[in-house]
């Protein structure tokens, strides 16, 4: 069989694996609330404090509730189960639409109102041709 | 001490190896791209701007596959010392830093008029950047270090990078991202249409026999050295 310099080196290679995973593991843990891009609506209302810095938010556009009020675009992010009220004027992006997934960069008001500087549209992991959407959306 | 192997063995092999590739490589790159440019379907909600995937997937899964293969080689090369396996690694890693540039290149391409940004912290697109530091790191290390203390600092930069490597694929389920979550899973069903998914394979066909062409010329570079050196084993 190997010499024990070779068991050594597997184990030396091993233990690096074990250590360093680790560590990464550690720290991304503890580094979580900056790893995420954007929290959810959920996350908006259970927090301890309002947040007075820019952050993120995201989810599903709520359907139908999309309006524009003196050139403002007011719409409602939601993840089913809470819900927050978005302010915005600026560029949207194409891919911006009801029921679809949304990222907005802002300042919270209050718990329920969000002041979007900037929207990014999330797009989702569906892929296909626009006969299929059409035929599973009449089923 | 490391082993040796015969170079001019191997080189009678892999220096009439990458016309064959290069052959091969063109043949699958034209139906992949007939397929992917022409004959697949535009998407409901994209429409052609999804096509920039058909670059963009296969270039990300190539890049990932290189950076794993590299080391696993090193690893197997510095716990066994088989010298064989640093060149063959060196001489992988090339293509594999090219393919994750085109990966970050064409997400953001793909990312401004999808999301209406070109480049988002999110941490798919971070872990993706690292990698592709990991990758410079590999490359400039051999550069400046040669033979015995380059397989060496070479196979420790990529042990290290590979650790990066596991988080990419899961940084979209782990954290909220504002990339999309993957669309093929070998185990649940994947959310991807067949029509476009065939594309998809045959694009990662020629990207991958791409790599191995480059892997090619460029091995058989390192072995002319070796052999202008005068040595006919290293």
């Amino acid at each position: 069989m190997y010499g024990s310099k070779v068991k050594l080196r597997i184990f030396f290679v091993l233990l690096i694996l074990v250590v360093l995973s680790l560590s990464v593991f550690l720290i991304l843990k503890s580094l979580e609330d900056n790893v995420v891009y954007f929290k959810s609506p959920t996350e908006i209302k259970t927090l301890g404090e309002i947040e007075k810095n820019k952050i993120r938010i995201g989810g599903m556009v709520k359907k139908n509730s999309i309006f524009v009020e003196e050139k403002k675009l007011k719409f409602i992010v939601t993840d089913f189960k809470n819900e927050i009220n978005v302010t915005y004027s600026g560029v949207i992006p194409n891919l911006f639409a009801e029921g679809k997934g949304v990222v907005a960069e802002g300042y919270l008001k209050d718990r329920n109102v969000f002041l979007a500087t900037k929207i990014l549209a999330k797009h989702d992991e569906n892929y296909m041709p626009p006969e299929v959407k059409a035929a599973i959306e009449e089923k | 001490m490391f082993k040796y192997f015969e170079p001019n063995k191997i080189f009678s092999i892999t220096s009439k190896a990458p016309k064959y590739v290069l052959l091969l490589f063109i043949i699958v790159i034209s139906i992949g791209l007939t397929e992917a440019l022409i004959l697949s379907p535009e998407d409901y909600k994209q429409s052609h701007s999804a096509r920039i995937m058909y670059v963009h997937v296969p270039a990300a899964w190539i890049c990932l596959g290189i950076f794993s293969m590299i080391t696993f080689l090193s690893t197997i090369g510095y716990i066994f010392k088989i010298r064989n396996l640093f060149l063959i690694s060196k001489s992988l890693a090339p293509s594999g830093f090219v393919f994750n540039i085109i990966a970050l290149v064409t997400g953001s391409i793909w990312g401004k008029p999808t999301w209406g940004t070109w480049w988002a912290w999110d941490a798919r697109i971070t872990s993706m950047l690292i990698l592709a530091l990991f990758y410079l790191l590999y490359l400039i290390a051999w550069r400046i270090y040669d033979n015995d203390k380059a397989f060496k600092i070479t196979s420790i930069i990529s042990i290290l990078g590979i650790i990066n490597v596991p988080i990419i694929k899961y940084s979209v389920d782990w954290w909220n991202t504002l990339h999309q979550p993957a669309s093929i899973n070998i185990l649940s069903k994947s959310s991807i249409h067949i029509s476009m998914m065939y594309p998809l394979f045959i694009m990662t066909a020629a990207f991958a026999l791409f790599s191995l062409l480059i892997f090619l010329m460029k091995y058989n570079t390192e072995l002319i050295k070796i052999k202008n050196k005068g040595l006919d084993r290293l």
